[in-house]
């Protein structure tokens, strides 16, 4: 099982989503901003960082990236039933999915103004995906929050129909760390193949170096799905 | 696009070398070259705006046998000022190299002197290290001064080799209620945060405190940690006739001009001229890039010698490269792609733009070096070659604008005999014990248990530390708020280091000589608590203006305890960086000599939290306590009174603690430990029961009794050499026993548990009590 994960300059979290794939039992694969070749993947992580330095909306320049316009491709329009590239996009690589047009919404400065750390408390919301079906319905889960842009915005009408469809993946507990509508922390696609995730789960795949809650390895399971749903798909 | 440049001058080198087009007659006719200085010897030169004293001038008079061009008495100036030459501290630093043993050697892998050292760790692995200071810049820019701060630690990390892996910011600020603290911290906060978090590394530790003599002046130190194998090791030199000189990495502009010499040797005084245009502006995406750049230049083997490009810019990366190599260098100045088109020779010189490096490179290694850094879309530039002339020679558009031995740039500035002397006014200071201040009663002591968890310095750091990423690269094994940062270096066997960095002000203020030893203690004992075996030291040396004899003595005294404490402790001084001049007007700071001790863990896994998660362990006090309240947070937190001595020193003591704790973490005896240190055992117990949110019961009589101390000085007293631990219920006879074997006394406290922080007989405090006020000091003065 071939899972990519993309370096974009100034991607930060590509390593530790390697490893994590890697530690989920699946075969990393390093890919690169400026290449097309997506090297035979069956799926993709959009990892964590500051794609181009982000000094322009986040995300906004690593759409036009040629390896996005690849992944843009394959993973098909949003609406599309039938499922296309499984693409997970984690902080920065939920921005992206949000400039991509792959999902719906953007992602906007914290409400606090400020970047925040933390271990976060979430429920898990949709499990029909290729990211979380290894999860319980309703699972609740602690892994790593870390942004400066992380509050996910729509109208009001996307929002509805987002929770209508059951496309809310993910949304915080406890506390709203940075301001999102509706506590939502991640969307998918209607597939459920493509899903944006704000928080951090590769930095929950290992005991010792994760949260301090549950072992720390609540997020394993992100690519331990990815892994079972490829297979089965 | 950044190729075009690199073919210019990569493919057409020669023809590149006479370069006489570009200036225009009136243009040339200005510019201030060699031949014009021999010609008119007698012109006025403005070297007391650029910081020289006269004497210095006449020296290099004398070293040239002519006036300096413009471009020499820029490069002069800059390379000679304090923070780059080390002038007035070089006499003192000296001690950190003559009191190392061959002996503690035995893991330095490179020492003082290079860019950062480097200690062998085992396994094949090696970790470099160095705290600096970017005290000055912050204070003007908070947000940019601390920003490039982090920025420029870091390149000193990548110029050994090594891939950054993490850093710490060690920072002081005058009062918290100050409404210009109000301005200065959250700037730098969101400064080291906004940069460090864009670099991809996890901050995992430093300190934050706060007292008035920081008003005018704040702290900001930035430590800095890589790893690297043994092979990787890269050095700043130019060696190899005909190799060739390329800057590469961010474009060069007017920032940062005169920032070594007029900022960070200069005194801020008030109502001064603004001195805002000569802090640099960091771009973390453009050193991110650069990074990974640099690690796949040193996979390639591709470079030869490298430097980074900090302070004093082109000026210290030609003449030092050169001077540590085989002595030459041509380099065109005119090639340096600017972002400013308009800048001087002498400008760009000086600029201290970040983000730039500069590599020596073999001739047929170019296109292999030219192909990494356009895979990354860095420019790089061949500057010139190294030469065997001994000379140093700069040339603008073909015209000689500098012509002077490299070493006497770089290494033989001025070296100054400052005069000290102990002023009078520490009588004073020493004579003014706390033994006068009121005690609390009995029934007062839990109070002032709650009151004392939320003074400013003791109370929660998390408003700052939850701004910074510790997570990314996912081998944080420690961070913030535990005793020391861990973390794992190697993936496959757990190897790893445990990192403090620790200074008490007010001691050092109190008498500097034992001052830096209890900085140092305390670094060290936060190492061997969290299971470390203690390695190495570095150093950010934070004090006044040199030329106060008071001040130089307080600055001679600290370098002489830390030398004798590390030569005591057997860890060396690796490197680290002096910072004078840190006053407002004639009045200085206290003398802040920061301290970083680095220690290694065979397998990270085994490290000791600072908290306890369980109820059940057995609490015990190692160490013990006498009524040491000199400079103490109780006095003053309490009575804002500053005097007497402070505690006393026992090297050989914490290096048992140390060594029995590091000894407990690997066989697994130990569930939590934390050293005592500001707010005494009572501010360990609160932070040890809120870490995890498990309580404890304890009984002060045992160890009263034994040491002959009260309640209260047991409590609140800050005796070294101290640490509260929890023991697993089934090691406790093997710990004490490793306990008295290594002779560290040990005294049984009590119990964890519960969801209070009881004393017998005396108080029980909720923990939810003592989160409130421990948590709630920062934001509500930070949040306004």
């Amino acid at each position: 099982m071939r899972i990519g994960v993309v370096t974009f300059p100034g991607s930060l979290d590509d390593r530790d989503a390697l490893r994590a794939v890697k530690i989920a039992g699946g075969t990393p694969v390093p890919l690169w901003h400026g290449d097309s070749d997506l090297k035979r993947v069956d799926a993709v992580v959009l990892p964590g960082g500051f794609s181009y330095g982000d000094y322009l909306r986040c995300g906004a320049i690593a759409r036009f990236a040629p390896v996005m316009n690849e992944i843009t491709k394959l993973a098909g329009p949003p609406d599309q039933v039938a499922p296309g590239l499984p693409v997970l996009g984690i902080c920065n690589g939920f921005q992206v999915l949000c400039e991509s047009h792959l999902l719906p919404g953007a992602l906007v400065r914290n409400e606090k103004q400020q970047f925040v750390c933390r271990d976060q408390k979430l429920r898990i919301e949709r499990t029909s995906t290729t990211w979380t079906n290894g999860y319980a319905d309703g699972a609740e889960i602690v892994i790593p929050l870390k942004n400066g842009e992380g509050g996910f915005i729509a109208d009001e009408p996307t929002l509805d129909f987002l929770e209508g469809e059951g496309r809310v993946v993910a949304r915080y507990l406890e506390v709203n760390p940075n301001g999102s509508y509706r506590d939502i922390a991640g969307v998918s696609n209607a597939s459920g193949t493509v899903v944006g995730l704000m928080p951090h789960p590769e930095h929950a795949t290992e005991a010792g170096y994760g949260p301090e809650a549950n072992d720390g390895t609540d997020g394993l399971a992100f690519f331990t799905s990815a892994l079972q749903g490829v297979l089965s798909a | 696009m950044t190729s075009d440049s690199v073919n210019t001058y990569g493919e057409d080198f020669d023809a590149s070398l006479d370069q006489t087009v570009g200036l225009t007659p009136a243009q040339r006719e200005a510019l201030d070259t060699v031949d014009k200085a021999h010609r008119t010897p007698d012109v006025e030169q403005p070297w007391a705006a650029l910081g020289m004293k006269a004497d210095e001038y006449e020296a290099v008079r004398k070293i040239l046998d002519r006036r300096p061009t413009g471009s020499e008495l820029a490069m002069y100036s800059v390379m000679w000022s304090e923070h780059c030459s080390y002038k007035s501290s070089k006499v003192h630093l000296r001690q950190f190299g003559d009191k190392t043993t061959p002996e503690m050697r035995e893991h330095l892998l490179v020492g003082i002197g290079e860019n950062a050292g480097v200690v062998d760790i085992g396994q094949g692995w090696a970790v470099t290290f160095k705290v600096e200071s970017h005290n000055h810049p912050s204070y003007v820019e908070p947000y940019q001064g601390a920003a490039t701060g982090v920025g420029g630690i870091v390149r000193d990390i990548i110029s050994m080799g090594a891939r950054p892996v993490a850093v710490m910011d060690p920072l002081r600020f005058g009062a918290l209620d100050h409404p210009d603290t109000q301005r200065v911290l959250p700037g730098i906060v969101a400064g080291i945060g906004g940069y460090g978090n864009c670099l991809g590394l996890p901050n995992i530790g430093g300190e934050v405190s706060f007292d008035p003599c920081y008003q005018g002046n704040p702290l900001v130190n930035a430590l800095a940690v890589g790893t690297l194998r043994h092979e990787d090791i890269h050095l700043a030199n130019a060696r190899g006739n005909g190799n060739l000189v390329i800057l590469f990495g961010a474009r060069t502009g007017g920032d940062g001009i005169g920032g070594a010499s007029i900022l960070a040797s200069d005194t801020f005084t008030e109502g001064g001229p603004t001195k805002r245009p000569a802090v640099q502006v960091g771009d973390p995406f453009a050193e991110k890039v650069l990074i990974e750049c640099c690690l796949d230049l040193f996979r390639a083997d591709v470079v030869q010698g490298i430097q980074d490009l900090g302070a004093a810019g082109l000026s210290c990366a030609f003449s030092e490269l050169a001077s540590n190599g085989d002595g030459g260098m041509l380099v065109h100045l005119d090639r340096a792609p600017l972002r400013d088109s308009t800048l001087a020779p002498e400008e760009i010189l000086m600029s201290e733009s970040q983000e730039r490096m500069m590599a020596v490179v073999r001739p047929e290694d170019l296109p292999g070096f030219i192909a990494i850094t356009s895979r990354w879309d860095v420019e790089a530039t061949v500057m010139g070659e190294v030469t065997e002339t001994g000379r140093l020679v700069v040339l603008w558009h073909g015209e000689t604008i500098v012509d002077v031995p490299p070493r006497s740039v770089a290494h033989d500035g001025p070296v100054y005999e400052r005069p000290y002397a102990r002023p009078d006014w520490m009588d004073v200071r020493q004579a003014n014990t706390p033994d006068h201040l009121h005690r609390p009663s009995e029934d007062e002591l839990g109070e002032l248990v709650v009151k004392m968890a939320g003074t400013p310095n003791l109370s929660s750091r998390a408003w700052v530390t939850a701004q910074y990423d510790r997570y990314v690269q996912g081998n944080t094994a420690q961070a913030m708020p535990d005793d020391a940062g861990v973390l794992r270096v190697d993936e496959e066997s757990g190897l790893g280091v445990a990192i403090a960095t620790d200074c008490n002000q007010r001691f050092a203020a109190l008498d500097p000589y034992t001052g830096a030893q209890l900085a140092l203690a305390e670094a060290y004992r936060n190492v061997g608590v969290a299971g470390g075996r203690p390695l190495a030291v570095t150093d950010c040396l934070n004090f006044g203006s040199p030329e106060d004899p008071a001040v130089m003595w307080q600055f001679a005294e600290a370098v002489r305890g830390l030398a004798d404490g590390c030569q005591q402790l057997g860890i060396p001084v690796t490197g680290g960086n002096v910072s004078l001049y840190n006053q407002t007007g004639s009045t200085a700071i206290h003398p802040t000599p920061v301290v970083g001790v680095l220690g290694i863990l065979q397998d990270v896994a085994k490290r000791t939290s600072s908290g306890w998660r369980e109820a059940g362990a057995q609490l015990f006090l190692l160490g013990t306590t006498k009524a040491e309240f000199g400079g103490s947070e109780w006095a003053w937190s309490q009575h804002e009174h500053l005097g007497g001595l402070p505690p006393a020193v026992d090297l050989e003591a914490e290096r048992a603690l140390a060594s029995v704790m590091a000894s407990a973490a690997d066989n697994g005896l130990v569930v939590a430990a934390h050293d005592l240190s500001d707010g005494g055992l009572a501010q360990a117990l609160v932070e040890a029961s809120l870490r995890f949110g498990v309580g404890a019961s304890v009984s002060l009589e045992a160890a009263g009794e034994r040491d002959g101390v009260d309640a209260f000085t047991l409590l609140f007293s800050e005796s070294t050499a101290r640490a509260v631990v929890a023991v697993k219920p089934e090691a406790v006879e093997q710990f004490t026993e490793a306990c008295r074997t290594s002779q560290v006394p040990v005294v049984e406290l009590g119990s964890t548990g519960g969801d209070a922080l009881t004393v017998s007989g005396r108080f029980s405090l909720s923990l939810a009590e003592l989160r409130a006020s421990h948590e709630a000091t920062l934001p509500e003065a930070l949040n306004a």
